[in-house]
């Protein structure tokens, strides 16, 4: 350890952009990375066993899609002999029997399995790929009958939340042990696509209660997690626990990032995994550090109460709502620019949801910059 | 085994052990106990260390119970009610199993 800065609790491994879904909402950044850029296999190997030495405890095995990776189950044998407890993040339409037992025989520990609806039209539509629900089906059934605990992650919006009580009785159907409702949240193509995708105010207290009963109904039996979206809260979420606190992202090219939309911040030098090691980039690179702690943070974040729990909320969504990544996050309520957040989601939920803008490499929308207010920095 | 799934009640005749894919292992790097499971990452106090070190999937928890009174000189009630009342937690949360 160095000072005050804990290490790091997880590595998202984001091994590829590369995703058979085209999903309207996905977490990665605009600009996605074509296969050439991608780290090879002995690159990967070193950043885990770096990570582990940095005090790295789990890791998260994410993309795109990391299925589409012919080397995942030598990941995850590294990953497991360093000590490192393995998650793979999928949408499970490349998992068949052969490939999740060679992953189990390296050491794979949980699998989480998103799910677009629990109506397969829709969530094919919402996915952008025909027969993905029913392949999802299948690989959650493979999970179960290999032994792994699986979690559903239910991706939420305007288009699918009616039907959260049907989610939860699929995710109870399939056997998994939590159940993630997650709101969209909107960065990247979730901002592009959020007229499309935020419910409104009715739907969202709806399925508040649905999983308030849901919980004591199926308490010990099924863990929901549950967070309201931004646009709806009173107070920002600690997003990653924090700017350099819990997390640290390496993208597939090998960008190290304090979170996956990180790279939407201009103004930033993120080191690579090629310049430097994990440690070195943890305590003391320039981009952990700049909104690590309290002392970066304006009013009325600097004097909150709540600085060590919120922690300034997302800077990404600070940058992508006032162009300034260093404001307080528009979510809370106490911040300046909340009036702002406040009309775009009345004049979007008011709003026909319109067409969606579909994930491709290669085809990013309108920058981030056409969502600013008048606010300059 | 057959019907709905159903939420397992810890008492003193449960005889628990961790659940499969987790981990209660020690870290080198900071020096503590910690819980690794799916999705989540516990960092037990020290009193929460004493009483996970001893669900072996063998002993009943009134056994465990029973050790903790012998060592830290406190009411058994008391202790009692702490140590289910954390076990049952972790079960609720799918860390530990019967």
């Amino acid at each position: 350890m160095s000072g005050d800065i804990a290490p790091p609790l997880a590595l998202l491994a984001e091994l590829t952009h590369r995703c058979p879904l085209r999903c309207p909402y996905c977490s990665n950044p605009l600009e996605l990375e074509r296969a050439s850029a991608e780290l090879d296999q002995a690159t990967w190997q070193r950043v885990l066993s770096e990570a582990a030495a940095l005090g790295t405890l789990q890791v998260h095995f994410s993309g795109g899609e990391p299925l589409v990776r012919r080397d995942l189950a030598a990941l995850v044998r590294h990953a497991g002999a360093v000590g490192l407890y393995s998650n793979l993040i999928t949408s499970g339409v490349l998992l068949d029997r052969a490939r999740l037992a060679e992953l189990v025989e390296a050491g794979l520990e949980h699998v989480q399995l998103s799910f677009q609806d629990s109506d397969a039209v829709s969530a094919d539509r919402i996915a952008g790929l025909a027969e993905a629900h029913v392949k999802k089906l299948a690989a959650a059934a493979l999970v179960r009958e290999a032994g792994l605990p699986l979690t559903v992650n239910a991706v939420m919006h305007r288009q699918n939340l009616e039907r959260l009580p049907e989610m939860i009785e699929l995710a109870l159907k399939l056997g998994a042990g939590r159940l993630e409702v997650a709101h969209v949240q909107y960065y990247g193509w979730a901002l592009a696509n959020r007229r499309a995708l935020l419910p409104t105010e009715a739907q969202l207290e709806r399925a508040t209660s649905v999983v308030a009963e849901a919980r004591v109904r199926l308490k010990g039996i099924l863990t929901i997690d549950y967070v309201v979206p931004d646009y709806y809260a009173r107070r920002p979420k600690a997003c990653m626990g924090g700017w350099g606190r819990q997390f640290l992202n390496v993208s597939p090219a090998g960008k190290v990032l304090p979170c996956h939309a990180a790279e939407s911040l201009p103004g930033f030098e993120f080191p690579s995994v090629h310049a430097a090691s994990l440690t070195e980039i943890w305590y003391r690179s320039e981009a952990f550090n700049r909104f690590r702690g309290t002392a970066w943070m304006p009013e009325p974040c600097h004097s909150c109460e709540r600085r060590e729990i919120d922690w300034g909320g997302c800077r990404c969504q600070a940058f992508a709502l006032t162009g300034d990544a260093a404001r307080t996050d528009p979510a809370c309520a106490l911040a300046p620019d909340r009036a702002l957040l406040d009309r775009l989601r009345e004049a979007d939920a008011a709003a026909p949801a319109g067409d969606f803008i579909y994930r491709q490499i290669g085809a990013a929308p309108a920058p981030a910059g056409r969502y600013f207010l008048a606010h300059s920095p | 085994m057959s019907g709905a799934p159903q939420r397992a009640i810890v008492t003193g005749s449960s005889r628990l052990r961790f659940a499969p894919h987790v981990k209660f292992r020690h870290d080198e790097t900071r020096g503590r106990w910690v819980v690794l499971a799916p999705e989540r990452l516990l960092l037990p106090d020290e009193q929460a260390v004493e009483i996970l070190k001893l669900i072996d999937g063998a002993s009943s928890v009134d056994a465990v119970i029973d050790d903790l009174t012998r060592r830290f000189e406190a009411p058994r009630e008391i202790i009692a009610a702490d140590v289910i009342g954390m076990l049952q937690d972790l079960a609720d949360k799918g860390v530990l199993a019967s």
